[in-house]
């Protein structure tokens, strides 16, 4: 189990020093999420504390979800992957690693954002423990995402990164990050209910003191369980697959 | 025989095409092991299956006395692998691959440490170890690859193709690390299509065509089943008349080549002394002789051609 630990350690540092570490990977993971914001909420003229939590949920989103879908593939395609299953390593420990690599991207991108709001806005921070709570759960749960995206045994990337975006983007448009769920058509809180991203927009703003209609406490139980079976389902399946990567 | 690899009907299906055909040998400590086959053999498809990464269709692959289906964490603790097409990661420096490699296999950091220079010294990477591996050449990669499957000291060692396209100098690096790693007791699973290499290298020889073993021997046993295919080789300095040379009793058959003469025989020993006496009646000088053994070649084409069968 440490040996395991170990393990998953390893490959997250080495996917900190591959992927994550690299400046259009950071820049990106700053500037897309402030500029898709802004775009969309301060084009609408809303005050700068009312777009803290979705800012903050946005940026979490899409840096713990950006880097899990492309590893797999990559190390496909750079025949790196072979040597690392020929080592005693099992597929949950490198997907955890993986995964691992991604919190703490994720959990570093969306505390610059509540830096930021906290410090320079003055936004309130009511219940910081939700806050972090709301934060790791969900890093977690978005870096599982990721590498389900990754499912397909291809060596490309990209088509993996289409797939991707195809699903993260219509997911940041039903998750109350620009409208507060609880400002929304009843119709469109039902289908934000299904995305998980609502429950970390609904739990940070908990934590700064918003009106909510799904308590701090039930989001970290949904999201706990949106973790536990998107890691089933990714384990099982990258299991499954693994073979099929091993090409030429 | 105390077998460190242990196959039984072993065999692998892509869909319908059977890729490794029921397979059985045994690999003992210490021996390198040659697995030499045609490109499209098999012999990569059995690699996987051995090294846990593939699950066979049918049959089993034990390692250390670990089922590679069952329990492959117990083995590849003990196993280094260098797989046919593998890099390292070449935004790493070579040092920072092997501390990669090594973490793996949870190593204590000071042992960690003082092996990666070891090793680093043995494939003479030392001078370049805090150069990224993007810039390493073909050759280079390859030992830092090998260095990476020896890091922690693995007493069974794969290699597929090992020295597919190497510069000379890397080929021979290897070569010589592989025959002091079987010296010190290591088992080493050798695959290749390069018949020479089989030859010179391995202690024993499994020839794979189309996924089925055509024969495994020690490569001198191999030769010896075409013993019919010896001969003398022999350069006289003047004119020589082939007549004289086939009315040797001994000689099958005499073949000219430039300016030496191939007698075929059974019995390579009585030829000489006949072809002395012929030099001496004739009154001229030998220049050279040389007795040419059946090549593993031979072998391998006879066993591999179609139709060849197992002997
Ligand atoms: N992933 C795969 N899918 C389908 N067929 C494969 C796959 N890998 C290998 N094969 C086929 O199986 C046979 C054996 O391949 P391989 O083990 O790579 O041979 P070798 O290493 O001896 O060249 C070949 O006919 C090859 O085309
Ligand atoms: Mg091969």
């Amino acid at each position: 189990m440490m040996a395991a630990a170990r393990r998953a350690w390893t490959i997250a540092k080495k996917d900190i020093r591959i992927y994550y570490l690299r400046g259009p990977v950071i820049i990106f993971g700053v500037l897309f999420p402030a500029f898709l914001f802004m775009a969309f909420a301060w084009g609408r003229g809303l005050p700068a504390r009312d777009l803290v939590p979705g800012l903050i949920a946005m940026a979490l989103f899409f840096t713990s979800s950006a880097t899990t879908p492309a590893v797999m593939p990559f190390e496909t395609r750079t025949r790196t992957l072979e040597r690392l299953l020929v080592a005693p390593i099992t597929v949950p420990t490198l997907i955890c690693g993986d995964v691992l690599a991604a919190v703490l991207f994720g959990v570093v991108f969306s505390l610059l954002p509540t830096a930021f709001a906290v410090g320079i806005i003055g936004a309130p921070l009511n219940h910081p423990a939700f806050l972090i709570a709301g934060i790791l759960l969900s890093a977690l749960c978005f870096a599982i995402l990721g590498s389900l995206f990754s499912l397909p045994p291809t060596d490309n990337p990209s088509s993996i990164m289409t797939i991707s975006n195809l699903v993260r983007l219509p997911l940041i448009f039903i998750s109350g990050i620009f409208v507060p769920i609880a400002h929304m058509a009843s119709w469109m809180q039902f289908v934000a209910l299904l995305s998980p991203l609502t429950y970390t927009t609904e739990i940070i703003r908990a934590a700064f003191g918003e009106r909510v209609i799904v308590s701090p406490w039930l989001c970290l139980v949904v999201l706990a369980g949106f973790t536990v079976v998107l890691w089933v389902i990714t384990i099982t399946a990258h299991r499954r697959n693994m073979p099929k990567r091993l090409v030429g | 025989m105390n077998a460190v690899i242990r196959v039984e009907d072993l065999t692998r299906y892509y869909g319908d095409h059977l890729a490794v055909d029921h397979i059985d040998f045994e690999v003992a400590g210490g021996e390198i092991f040659g697995f030499l086959g045609p490109n499209g053999a098999g012999k990569t498809t059995t690699q996987r299956m051995l090294t846990g990464i593939l699950p066979p269709s049918a049959g089993s692959a034990y390692v250390l006395e670990h089922n590679m289906v069952r329990d492959p964490l117990g083995a590849k603790e003990h196993i280094g692998v260098v797989p046919e097409v593998a890099n390292p990661y070449i935004e790493l420096s070579g040092w920072q691959n092997l501390i990669f490699a090594g973490e793996l296999y949870v190593l204590p950091r000071p042992e960690l440490r003082s092996r990666a220079e070891q090793l680093l010294e043995q494939f003479d990477l030392w001078e370049r170890r805090d150069t990224r591996a993007r810039a390493y050449s073909k050759g280079m990669k390859q030992r830092l690859m090998l260095a990476m499957a020896l890091i922690h000291r693995p007493q069974v060692l794969f290699l597929d193709e090992p020295t597919g396209g190497l510069d000379v100098a890397s080929r021979r690096l290897i070569h010589s690390r592989v025959q002091e790693l079987a010296r010190s007791g290591t088992a080493v699973f050798y695959t290749t299509h390069n018949i020479e290499e089989a030859n010179m290298l391995c202690d024993r020889v499994a020839i794979i065509q189309d996924g089925q073993l055509a024969a495994i021997n020690t490569p001198e046993a191999l030769k010896a089943t075409f013993s019919g295919s010896q001969a003398v080789e022999v350069a006289f300095e003047g004119p020589m008349d082939p007549a004289s040379l086939e009315a040797i009793a001994a000689v099958n058959r005499v073949e000219k080549h430039g300016d030496k003469f191939h007698l075929y025989t059974d019995s390579p020993g009585q030829v000489v002394s006949a072809v002395v006496d012929i030099a001496r009646s004739e009154a001229t000088r030998i220049v050279s002789v040389n007795t040419l053994g059946p090549s593993l070649e031979e072998v391998f084409v006879r066993l591999t051609e179609p139709g060849g069968g197992s002997q």
